[in-house]
């Protein structure tokens, strides 16, 4: 099995767990302040991450490219509070533009 | 079946989530392919993974050349939200078996907050399942899209698609930093990530930054 399949089903297993846990253990087995403290900052540094990685990464190596005219434009119109949709079309277009024409 | 003016605003606020939330769909589809994942595997984490943010991690982990495991844990520690999500609704929801499975499955992040924008039970349950579904509906078919439309061209950077991920992972962090010191943990992620970038093998420099979280969690 591809490494891919791997971290389809392995990602669809976990994240069906991780839902349904919720659903069925007592409350204050995760009702901590700590806990929920440490889970509100979880999405945000994970996802920051992300976003450099997708940015500036290239394999290991770190590369300026179009794709940083890209996160930049989208920067802005979160700014400007844009839409999702648009936050994503806007930053393909300007990539594109920047990697077409120059 | 009378259908009250109340439960009208339910259904316009669930479903207008629903689809706009679904149009996104199409960015996960396009960012799937586009990191080498196949249509069919693209659509299968829309379907059974269902959760944004851990299924764009998924692909942009394995994308750059990641291994499985850390796609994996990344995707788990972003969908740990969900359990907690799962606390709050169960007392509201109180159903078992099968039910709670199909319960489970579209316990998200819209659906919690829709859910929990209204003002008594029975509407928190009504926006629970239909922006649960609705989301789930169109999510799924704009994901096929995206897809789809992903696989028909060929060099990603042409259509600026290499750009949309990393925006859409903007898109999705930018309304968690609500104040200066979730931008200056968030900017310490990046900062922590990009070192460690050349010196380790993809999807280590993301999951490492979960030491961040807890560092800056630990103390409230």
């Amino acid at each position: 099995m591809s490494s891919i399949w791997i971290a389809v089903i392995g990602s669809s297993i976990t994240a069906f767990l991780n839902k349904y846990i919720g659903h069925s253990v007592p409350e204050k087995w995760l009702d901590r302040p700590r806990i929920k403290s440490i889970n509100t900052l979880v999405p945000v540094v994970l996802l920051s991450a992300l976003v450099g990685v997708q940015t500036f990464a290239n394999k290991q190596e770190l590369v300026i490219d179009q794709r940083l005219v890209g996160v930049g434009v989208a920067l802005i119109a979160l700014k400007l509070k844009a839409s999702f949709p648009i936050v994503v079309v806007a930053a393909a277009i300007s990539s594109a533009a920047v990697y077409n024409l120059l | 079946m009378s259908i009250k003016p109340k439960n009208d605003a339910v259904e316009r606020t669930s479903l207008s989530v629903a689809f706009t939330v679904g149009l996104y769909g199409a960015a996960f589809g396009a960012a799937g392919v586009t990191a080498g994942f196949s249509v069919l595997q693209t659509c299968l984490l829309s379907l059974l993974l269902f959760s944004g943010a851990s299924q764009f991690a998924v692909v942009g982990i394995m994308g750059a050349g990641g291994s499985a495991l850390s796609a994996i844990a990344t995707a788990t520690l972003l969908g740990f939200r969900n359990a907690l999500y799962g606390l709050q609704l169960a007392p509201i929801l109180k159903v078992t078996g099968i039910k709670r499975i199909i319960a489970s499955q579209i316990t998200i992040d819209e659906s919690t907050a829709v859910s929990t924008l209204q003002s008594n039970d029975s509407d928190r349950k009504r926006a629970f399942y239909l922006t649960g579904f609705g989301v789930y509906i169109f999510w799924n078919l704009f994901t096929l899209l995206g897809a789809l439309g992903a696989s028909a061209i060929g060099d990603p950077s042409v259509w600026g698609l290499d750009a949309a991920v990393p925006a859409a992972f903007c898109g999705l962090v930018w309304p968690r930093l609500k104040d200066k010191r979730l931008f200056l943990i968030s900017a310490s992620a990046i900062g922590l990530a990009l070192l460690l970038t050349p010196i380790t093998p993809a999807g280590i420099p993301i999951i490492t930054t979960v030491i961040l979280a807890i560092v800056f969690g630990w103390k409230k």
